[in-house]
């Protein structure tokens, strides 16, 4: 475990490569889950941004809020772009090899990766690009005014779906499990230490590495803006959001969730959803089902945890 | 070469005319690319030394990054670009961090 004291005086972690004054909205998950990302990676890192909130956070022309190479991408283009920065600078490692340890990293909202940037990510993972895919996902299309995406959950009001969403949240995680790819994670903005060590280990390895992070997104689903913390704790807690590592193929539960295996642990999901104001309007039957859907995606982890050992 | 140029770490630029500017167009990294985001606070943060035992909790969970150590270990926020959140006062595990209702300016300053 990594001590915040020692963090503060290291010379990568203890700057700031997201600089402040952005026009990122106050209490910002992605933001903070950003700041974690980018203190792992360091200086040398070219970051690419499929359109998401990560487009207009940086700021205006002619200053920019992140201290680092910065691409701003067309929707479908993420992963691709990467692919081809990745082909570009193993050209040049040829002539100048001190460029050998720059990262190329993706960062993508959920619309970016789930609905529309899939093709492109299914596309790098296959092709086996060195690169890091980070997933912030906010659980709708928060930058155009909370629109629904395939990673809303539930019962979750968005402007199109006023009544409630009738599907649940696609698993993009497992997605990219199945293309058997070396490292798939999952992290939460309200773990920012867990994110930070799963970012540094993927630093390291060769290949895709793709990382799923829930970032708590105040104004989209309709909380204060100081419980953006909690809310990602208590998304974890109540097993809503399951964090876990895929290294090769096998699977570990990190951090709070090894204990929440057992559903005698979890707390009720209705502790997550009364935070909220997106879940308001929900029906007791909503609950259930979605309660029903969390201790699915359990079994299912149960079953895959007890036949790999 | 063209790194130092472009590259001004911890330091803010001030761009006067047209020709300070990159020839392509290129954003420069610098703080308060929207402004002074400090004037969206409607509550401030304010830290009491006297209960703060240095977790540094707060720091961790800033997202904005404007809480910053001084020589003597203690967090200090930059009221400049803090946008009040207020994370950091509902974090605080020592409740060290009040939440103050910003005033208003009298006129004429």
């Amino acid at each position: 475990m990594v001590k915040l004291k020692e963090l503060i005086k290291d010379p990568v972690a203890g700057e700031e490569y997201f600089l402040k004054g952005n026009s990122s909205c106050a209490g910002c998950g992605g933001e903070l889950a950003f700041r974690w990302i980018m203190k792992a990676l360091g200086k040398r890192t070219i970051v690419v941004a499929p359109a998401s909130c990560f487009n207009v956070t940086i700021g205006l022309y002619p200053r920019a809020g992140p201290a680092i190479p910065y691409l701003n991408m067309a929707f479908a283009a993420g992963a691709a772009t990467c692919s081809g920065i990745v082909a570009g600078l193993a050209a040049r490692k040829k002539l100048d090899p001190s460029m050998e340890d720059i990262t190329v990293l993706c960062f993508a909202g959920d619309g970016g990766t789930i609905d529309i940037g899939i093709q492109g990510l299914s596309g790098a993972a296959e092709r086996g690009t060195d690169f890091i895919y980070i997933c912030y996902d906010n659980e709708a299309y928060m930058n155009t005014g909370t629109q629904r995406s395939g990673g809303t959950p539930f019962g979750a009001w968005t402007t199109t779906t006023p009544t409630g969403k009738k599907e649940h949240k696609k698993n993009v995680p497992m997605i990219m499990a199945a293309h058997g790819i070396p490292y798939v994670a999952t992290a939460c903005a309200g773990y920012p230490l867990d994110l930070y060590q799963k970012v540094l280990k993927a630093k390291k390895i060769k290949g895709t590495k793709y990382i799923h992070v829930l970032a708590p997104c105040a104004p989209g689903w309709r909380f204060p803006t100081e419980q953006a913390i909690e809310v990602g704790r208590k998304a974890v807690q109540t097993g809503m959001w399951i964090l876990y590592e895929i290294e090769d193929g096998k699977m570990t539960l990190s951090g709070p969730s090894k204990n929440l295996l057992d559903k005698k642990n979890r707390k009720p999901i209705e502790e997550y959803i009364k935070l909220q104001g997106r879940f308001r309007n929900i029906s007791p039957e909503d609950v259930k089902v979605l309660q029903k859907w969390v201790d699915r995606q359990w079994e299912d982890l149960k079953i895959r945890l007890a036949c790999q050992s | 070469m063209t790194e130092k140029k472009y590259w001004k770490w911890k330091e803010i630029e001030t761009h006067t005319s047209i020709n300070d500017l990159p020839p392509v167009p290129l954003s420069l990294p610098n703080y308060g690319s929207l402004g002074e985001t400090g004037d969206w606070r409607t509550f401030r943060p304010e830290i009491d030394k006297s209960k703060c035992n240095k977790c540094y909790i707060c720091w961790m969970y800033c997202p904005e990054a404007v809480i910053e150590i001084d020589k003597d270990g203690y967090p200090n926020i930059d009221y400049v670009y803090c946008k009040g959140c207020m994370i950091c006062a509902h974090e605080c595990p020592k409740k060290a961090i009040e939440q103050v209702r910003e005033k208003k300016e009298p006129e004429g300053e």
